[in-house]
């Protein structure tokens, strides 16, 4: 039995990670695990009116500017990926 | 003296006492499973049909997708088979025919006295000549082709292959069965005409008929009494001197070859004597039962769980101890894949387990020819039984993952083998078997797939199209039905043989119901593919193409009316056109479309089709029976039709057709008849239906009176009794009683019949209650047991009645009857009479009730002794239903007696026994205190059995929750100081299940377990830490947003180094407690932990702490925002890591 959990149950919730974006694992990059982060924190800004208007009275720019620019920024929120050494 | 006689000449012992133990000797021999082993084994179950697939052949088929010409010829050659297999079929019916024909002549020519028959003998004997060198050819496949298949194409498209024939000369072999009448008259004729100048023909030609080649021959022994003596035989049989051996004389020949070769059955001709080698021979000799000791130990197998007589043919080879040095590679491969088939096959479950797995890693390396080449016959062995099936069919499919496109040359091989499995009775085994097609197709691919069965579809036995369409379907569903549509649009247009089209419109029927709802998208095409179906020139495609529409109808309803505009008009001038078995199928593709309908067209067509279902309502046959009960049910459902419709024009000859004894008999028309009138009643009423059926209640025949009663209990159980004038009310309850009263078979529907009606008609039934309680005492007195079990239960189902009535006196009389019954020893109707004591205490209430529950409860102890499950579940609801409501009226020391007996209870198997015991100890506990029912259970942690002491466990929590934390908590923290594990570990449980019940109330008591916590937190058992985060992840749940953080934080600080626990009971526990954390802590806190290892050079730990930080992102991954580091100093080059937008403030 304890092999079976072992061999089901955790590996079933691990494959269940996999499927959201954002998870991570043992091998995750720096770059990567911190793109989510500012993905996150953008989508939480737009997800967020109080501080979308927040951002956009410090900006001095229209809500829907900032709401905009959030969103666009979160294609590569942190630059283009580094290249692989491996390849 | 001497002349006397002895009175006695000899002592022995009685004869039956010497019979006895002639029996016992025999029975020592005697296998007791002797009788069950047939109905284990498959083929002696199944019926003729699914016994044709041992006819079947199999043939290699080519991989299309390798280099070089195989494919084409693979391809071709099969077609060429299935023709020569058609024509072979068809010329063996013809012979059949014709002896048959010859017979009936012969006898009236006996009777006639003419000529002697001969010539028609040697015409016989001449065609069977010109057969059976045809047939030899057939296994000349290295030969060219004969030219009659010449003009095949190889192409998969049928429409194309249908345009290139008619340019083909017209060949017989085109000839469907139908027409093989008319040709064998012009064989007959031909034949007739040569007839006198022909050599005679060789004699001793009895017809011989080809044998089928079946897959599971692995050498043929040919019987020994009648083959020829060789020289080497003769040498050592006849004295070496003393005669001269004479050579034949120049020119003889021997008479047996020639004639050998001119009957040539295709089965291996026997030629001299076979030296078999030696490890074959003693399993020949074992397999024809010359050695009866089977061996359970096979070297390098090691023991098995069985072995049977037909396993020593097809594992020879393995029997025997041999050198392998001497073995070649191939050989040792063999062997290693029989042995490891053996003991998946024969062995116990444990040395199974090791060799599926050792079989599935090295599939690839046994390479799919041998592997196949003995898991398939395995397969088609006539004595294989239920469990091997499964077992072999388990590893083909491991096998074919592995294998992947290595089966392509095996497919048609392993659909020999699996397709009968699609048509099992037993569901599993269907399961099984679409399973393995559904690798199959996708490891072979689709167009390998479609290449390989083509050649069956037109096959020549039914059974061989039918199977293949299934398993068509099943590729369908595994590859999605649009990449099977062009294929199944050419072969339901096939012009070259019905059969083609047939099985084509099969598949998509079996598509529909395989995929149900799934259909819809395609559902357009699907109906268009089979369409023209309907006016094919052959009865049969114009039947299999209305049952197709009606699976397609079936499986989209209720959408998808649209795509059946094109079949209507057909459907429609279909029904009115064919009788018998076709009219069948359209009258059912009409009642399958007409729910799909808008009302008004669907009022329409039922208008329509109703003459034609009322003219087949007087039909004898009964398929068509039920297809009509079907189609008006389904006519009767739709919203268009009229309840004054279904009054006037189906309801009098529907009862005149239906409402016979005769239908009550047959098991499926019976359920017919009742759903068909249920849902009649739907429209017209109860009191139509009713009034005409329930004279029907005093009918002789009791199966009709228990149709009529069925259906009277559904109809009233969905449309209530509110229909139902007084006069029919009479009728009604008079008859209930009287087939309640007359019934001989112990039955359900009875009592639900009587129990649903009284219930509905409610207070109506005073006037006829006095006669239904006096009923119900006389029966309860009856001598056979389970007449007052009926009574009883009964009762039961009265009794909410009986108190609506107002009628107290008679309930407490049928109350005291019972209690005096509670010495009943069968115990299903002892349950039964406590059941309907609880129900008439339910209704009367505990202060009321007679008789008082004082005597009732002291009478329950000892019954609650009683093993049997349904006397426990009956009184411990009754004493839990008096432990709530009365718990007063009974003496404190009563109760304790029954605490004590509830406790055997908790080992009950049932899990509602358990569940009640446990409730009861909550509401004892209420009245008497918890103190002394807390003792009680606290000492039970100490017994053995598992289950007891987790009952106990939960008992104690109820007992919690019902009297308040603060009176146990502490008796358990003290209980906890116990040196005993079990004790202990039966603490922590009762603690988190406490927890787990009283939820917020747990902050008053978190400070105080704190303590304890620590203690079974920091234990060496890893089951105290188990428990113990468990009572965490309770305590943490509960006392979320309560503000007890600082005893939550150390908690979570002694949780968390369990993280790396690889028990997965443990683990598990460890990891909900964390989550329980995240929500009292907040996930600020927890990223915290976990950002300490998520880079930590260890990967275990890395592993442990990602799969942390993804259930703490999945659970609060917004709230995690403003906690996630800055990162702005690993920026570098063009990766900048700043959150920019965080850092603005105004």
């Amino acid at each position: 039995m304890s092999s079976e959990l072992r061999y089901t149950a955790n590996t079933q919730l691990e494959h269940l990670h996999a499927r959201y974006t954002g998870t991570g694992h043992a091998d995750i990059s720096k770059y990567d695990w911190i793109t989510h982060q500012h993905r996150d924190t953008l989508a939480s800004i737009v997800g967020h009116p109080p501080l979308n208007s927040y951002l956009a009275i410090a900006d001095g720019e229209a809500i829907g500017r900032i709401k905009f620019e959030m969103t666009e920024r979160m294609l590569q929120p942190c630059g283009p990926p580094p290249r692989r050494d491996d390849d | 003296m001497s002349s006397e006689p002895r009175l006695v000449d000899s002592f022995t012992a009685p004869k039956e006492i010497l019979e006895e133990f002639a029996n016992l000797a025999e029975e020592e021999n005697v296998d007791p499973f002797a009788e069950t082993a047939s109905e284990r084994q498959i083929a002696s179950r199944q019926s003729d049909y699914h016994n044709r697939r041992f006819n079947r052949q199999a043939v290699e088929s080519a991989d299309a997708f390798k280099e070089g010409d195989s494919e084409e010829s693979g391809y071709k050659e099969a077609m060429r088979l299935a023709k020569l297999e058609r024509e072979e079929i068809r010329v063996r019916r013809a012979i059949e025919e014709k002896e048959r024909r010859q017979r009936d002549e012969d006898q009236e020519r006996m009777e006639l006295d003419k000529t002697p028959p001969r010539e028609e003998f040697e015409a016989a004997a001449k065609e069977l000549f010109e057969i059976s060198a045809g047939s030899k050819r057939k296994r000349r496949w290295d030969v060219g082709e004969s030219d009659e298949t010449k003009p095949e194409s190889e192409n998969i498209d049928v429409s194309q292959d249908d345009s290139l024939a008619p340019k083909k000369r017209r060949s017989r072999w085109d000839a469907t069965p139908s027409e093989s009448m008319a040709t064998v008259i012009a064989l007959d004729t031909s034949s007739k005409r040569s007839r006198w100048d022909q050599a005679p023909a060789p004699e001793d030609d009895t017809p011989v008929p080809m044998q089928p080649i079946y897959m599971n021959a692995p050498g043929l022994v040919e019987d020994k009494h009648n083959r020829f003596l060789t020289d080497e035989e003769l040498d050592a049989l006849l004295p070496p001197t003393g005669y001269a051996i004479v050579t034949p004389p120049p020119g003889y020949a021997s008479v047996q070859a020639p004639a050998r070769k001119l009957l040539a059955t295709p089965t291996p001709v026997f030629t001299g004597f076979h030296m078999q080698d030696e490890t074959e021979s003693s399993a020949m000799a074992a397999a024809a039962g010359l050695a009866p000791e089977l061996p359970t130990e096979i070297p390098g197998v090691g023991s098995l769980a069985f072995f049977k007589a037909e396993d020593a043919q097809y594992f020879a080879k393995i029997l025997k101890e041999e050198d392998e040095t001497q073995l070649s590679v191939d050989e040792m491969k063999e062997r290693k894949i029989m042995r490891l088939l053996l003991k998946i096959k024969n062995g116990t479950p444990p040395v199974r387990k090791t060799a599926l797995r050792q079989i599935t890693d090295k599939a690839r390396e046994f390479g799919a020819g041998p592997l196949f080449d003995k898991i398939l016959p395995l397969l088609m062995e006539r004595t294989l039984e239920d469990q091997e099936r499964h077992l072999l069919v388990k590893v083909i499919d491991r096998v074919l993952y592995k294998l992947d496109d290595l089966v392509r040359p095996y497919v048609h091989k392993i659909l020999v083998v699996i397709e009968p499995l699609l048509i099992d009775e037993d569901y599993y085994a269907r399961v099984e078997g679409r399973e393995i097609i559904s690798n199959l197709s996708k490891a072979a691919g689709l167009a390998h797939m479609i290449s390989t069965m083509r050649p069956d579809i037109d096959h020549a036995d039914e059974y061989v199209r039918n199977t293949t369409a299934r398993a068509f379907s099943v590729v369908a569903s595994a590859l999605g039905i649009p990449s099977l549509l062009p294929f199944l649009k050419a072969v339901c247009r096939s012009k070259k043989s019905w059969q083609a089209r047939h099985t084509g419109i099969r598949i998509v029927q079996q598509i529909a119901i395989m995929m149900g709802c799934a259909v819809l998208p395609h559902l357009r095409n699907l109906v268009d593919a089979i369409a023209h179906g309907l006016q094919d020139e052959q009865q049969k495609v114009r039947t299999m193409t209305a049952l197709g529409l009606a699976a397609l109808a079936e499986a989209s309803a209720p959408y998808g009316i649209e795509s059946f505009d094109s079949v209507l008009k057909p459907l429609w001038n279909g029904v009115r056109v064919h009788r018998g078995k076709g009219l069948a199928a359209f009258l059912k593709a009409i009642g399958f479309i007409i729910p799909l309908m808008d009302p008004e067209y669907a009022n329409y067509y039922t208008k329509g089709v109703n003459p034609i279902l009322i003219r087949e309502f007087g039909t004898s046959d009964e398929e068509m029976k039920k297809i009509v009960l079907k189609v008006v049910k389904q006519c009767a459902a739709t919203e268009g039709v009229t309840a004054e419709y279904i009054k006037m024009e189906i309801l009098p000859d529907f009862f005149k057709a239906f409402w016979v004894r005769r239908m009550a008999l047959d098991r499926r028309n019976y359920r017919q008849v009742v759903d068909t009138t249920v849902e009649l009643a739907q429209k017209a009423g109860v009191s139509v239906i009713v009034g005409k059926i329930a004279d029907g209640l005093k009918d002789d025949a009791e199966p009709y009176r228990k149709m009529v009663m069925e259906t009277i209990t559904k109809v009233v159980a969905t449309l209530g009794a509110a229909d139902i004038d007084e006069g029919l009310e009479v009728r009604l309850v008079d008859g209930i009683i009287y087939s309640f009263q007359e019934q001989t078979t112990e039955d359900q529907v009875m009592l639900d019949g009587f129990g649903t009606v009284v219930n509905a008609l409610g207070i109506r039934v005073k006037p006829y209650l006095t006669q239904i309680v006096s009923t119900v005492l006389w029966r309860l007195n009856n001598k056979s047991a389970k007449v007052r079990q009926q009574a009883a239960d009964l009762t039961t189902r009265l009794a909410v009645v009986i108190k609506q009535c107002g009628e107290d006196g008679l309930l407490s009389k049928l109350g005291v009857v019972l209690f005096e019954q509670l010495g009943e020893e069968y115990p299903d109707t002892l349950g039964s009479i406590i059941a309907a004591l609880g129900a008439i205490a339910n209704v009367v209430g505990m202060t009321q009730m007679q008789p008082p529950v004082k005597d009732l409860l002291p009478r329950m102890t000892p019954i609650l002794r009683n093993r049997h499950e349904k006397v426990q579940e009956a009184s411990i609801n009754l004493i839990g239903r008096i432990a709530d409501r009365g718990a007063e009226f009974v003496p404190a020391r009563e109760w304790m007696r029954i605490c004590f007996e509830l406790l055997d209870l908790l080992k009950a198997h049932k899990k509602g026994i358990r569940r009640a015991a446990v409730n009861s100890f909550g509401y004892i506990a209420k009245t008497l205190g918890p103190q002394d029912v807390l003792s009680v259970l606290l000492t039970n942690l100490r017994v053995q059995e598992r289950q007891s002491r987790v009952c106990s466990t939960v008992a104690i929590a109820i007992v919690a929750e019902t009297c308040g934390p603060f009176t146990c908590i502490p008796a358990i923290l003290a209980e906890y100081r116990t040196a005993e594990l079990n004790v202990r570990t039966g603490c922590l449980k009762a603690l988190s299940f406490v927890f787990e019940y009283v939820g917020p109330q747990s902050a008053y008591y978190c400070d105080s377990v704190v303590t304890m916590l620590e203690d079974a937190l920091t234990d060496r058992d890893l089951v105290h830490r188990q428990t113990a985060s468990t009572i965490v992840k309770h305590l943490a749940l509960g006392v979320a947003g309560l503000g007890c953080e600082d005893s939550m934080l150390h908690l979570m600080n002694l949780v968390w180094p369990n993280c790396f626990e690889t028990s997965p009971h443990v683990i598990g526990a460890v990891m909900e407690a964390i989550e329980a954390m995240r929500v009292t802590l907040g996930p600020g806190v927890l990223l915290s932990y976990v950002l300490q290892g998520l880079f930590h050079p260890a990967r275990k730990v890395r592993e442990v702490y990602w799969r942390i930080y993804n259930s703490l992102y999945l659970g609060a991954a917004d709230a995690l925002v403003p906690f996630y580091p800055d990162f702005s100093e690993l920026s570098e080059g063009p990766n900048v890591f700043d959150r920019h937008p965080l850092q603005m403030f105004i």
